[in-house]
């Protein structure tokens, strides 16, 4: 497969990159990793005239700030299922990460191009809508930051305007009390999801009953989705029985309406994310009570 | 687009060769530096034939541009042979446990088992599996690749062991 012929230029910094995109246009897109916008390009899904490679870009690595991990855009997979940081700190998007593709892909794709490229069954969306994320993005009129929850619209589509880039991801520490959980069904191992789930349940930190439920969705929508509110509501106040944990995960399966596709049926995507649930929120309930605070 | 000459770092020798920058380093590295064992699999970097170490990494080669690589350090499996052209005891290990039969898959095998083994550690059987699951076999349904990764890796771990300190 021969891609369309390009130009093709390297910045050194996130201004650069800016100024670049809006110089060329329409014409323009940025070059990261290449994961994702390599095969796109092979095919010929995407033809611009001009590709802009940050790869050079030096935008640290991954650092606590302020109860946040801040993850630079660039920094490649493979550095999330390394870094001790993360692992202590946020560790579903360690495990999230280690799920992304397969090594080589692991080995350049990027945090910045994941998210900016949206597709509607990527891990690291999902888990970035679980956590509650922020999207530091660098435009013409400087940084601005957006809620993961609010930055994907559409398949491929995200808030981004044509002359801005994703800087960095900044991610909430695991709290005391807080607990964890992804599980993905995939047909291959290195495959994109059918269908994905992330949990992050926060136990009171007195008791043992649950304060919040977070819970995302990859590959039932356009988009990466977040579980059914109310229905995820219902488990504060509880334990997280088993029985409770089933009526939920029943709720947030027929909230959804994943379409059919030549990976599989909307029925069978929907029965995956009932069981998928069940099985991360149980995990995460698990996982809090194992994570500081008092022993019980 | 008119090309432009870069200068490529490929298993420790430079080359300085004229490019477009559409130009893959798949294609760069096997058809003008001649590295046969750079193949074309998929395209889309998900059977693993292309792949080539950049930074000590494997990378697909077929999901960079030659104008990428400047500045950074390919190897390909040719890298892996010893001056005097006999083999590194990775391949050896292939060779011993039937772990090829059309071949076409292993440069990419051993380059990533290689760079498995280079990270030191103990790799299990099931972590070598996850991490050659990006390399796809047609022929020899895997097991004895395997059963080659498990023995050089445990030689590895086993001399490292033994040196003295």
């Amino acid at each position: 497969m021969v891609c369309a012929p390009f130009e093709y230029l390297r910045v050194s910094g996130y201004d650069e990159a800016v100024h670049a995109l809006a110089e060329h246009g329409e014409e323009a897109k940025l070059l990261a990793g290449g994961q994702s916008l390599g095969p796109m390009l092979a095919l010929r899904l995407a033809r611009p005239g001009v590709l802009i490679d940050i790869n050079d870009i030096d935008d640290g690595q991954p650092s606590l700030d302020d109860g946040f991990l801040h993850v630079p855009a660039l920094t490649r997979h493979a550095t999330l299922i390394r870094s001790p940081l993360i692992s202590r700190h946020v560790p579903l998007l360690g495990a999230v990460a280690s799920q992304v593709g397969n090594v080589r892909v692991r080995n350049r794709g990027t945090m910045g191009g994941t998210m900016a490229h949206a597709d509607p069954t990527a891990e690291i969306p999902c888990a970035s809508l679980a956590l509650d994320a922020e999207v530091v993005v660098h435009g013409q009129g400087g940084e601005r930051t957006v809620a993961a929850r609010d930055f994907f619209l559409t398949y491929l589509t995200t808030v981004l305007e044509p002359t801005e880039v994703v800087r960095a991801v900044r991610f909430p520490v695991l709290r005391p009390r807080q607990g964890w959980s992804f599980a993905e069904m995939v047909r291959r191992a290195s495959d994109f999801a059918v269908v994905a789930v992330a949990a992050s349940v926060q136990l009171d930190p007195d008791g043992d009953t649950i304060r919040t439920a977070d819970l995302a969705l990859a590959g039932v929508a356009d988009r990466p989705v977040l579980g059914e509110r109310e229905a995820l509501a219902s488990l504060t106040g509880t334990t997280g029985a088993q029985e409770r944990i089933a009526s939920v995960a029943k709720a947030v399966a027929e909230a959804t309406s994943p379409e059919s596709d030549v990976h599989a049926s909307g029925s069978y995507r929907r029965r995956l994310v009932e069981v998928l649930t069940r099985r991360t929120l149980t995990e995460a309930v698990e996982r809090a009570r194992r994570n500081g605070g008092a022993v019980r | 687009m008119s090309k432009r000459l870069i200068s490529l770092s490929v298993n420790g020798r430079r080359h300085d060769v004229w490019v477009s920058p559409s130009d893959l380093l798949l294609d760069v590295l096997h058809d003008e530096l001649g590295l046969s064992e750079v193949r074309y699999g998929c395209g889309e970097g998900v059977c693993g034939t292309c792949t080539v170490e950049f930074d000590g990494e494997p990378v697909s080669a077929c999901l960079m541009f030659a104008v990428q690589a400047e500045g950074h350090e390919i190897k390909t499996l040719s890298s892996l042979l010893g001056e005097d052209g006999s083999l590194h005891p990775l391949q050896e290990c292939f060779l011993r446990h039937g772990a090829a039969q059309c071949g076409f898959c292993t440069p990419g095998m051993v380059v990533t088992a290689h760079c498995l083994a280079e990270r030191g550690g103990r790799p299990t059987r099931e972590e070598i599996r996850r991490e050659l699951v990006g390399n796809l076999c047609r022929c020899t349904g895997y097991t004895k690749i395997l059963d080659a990764v498990e023995e050089y890796v445990d030689t590895v771990a086993s001399r490292k062991a033994e040196q003295p300190r």
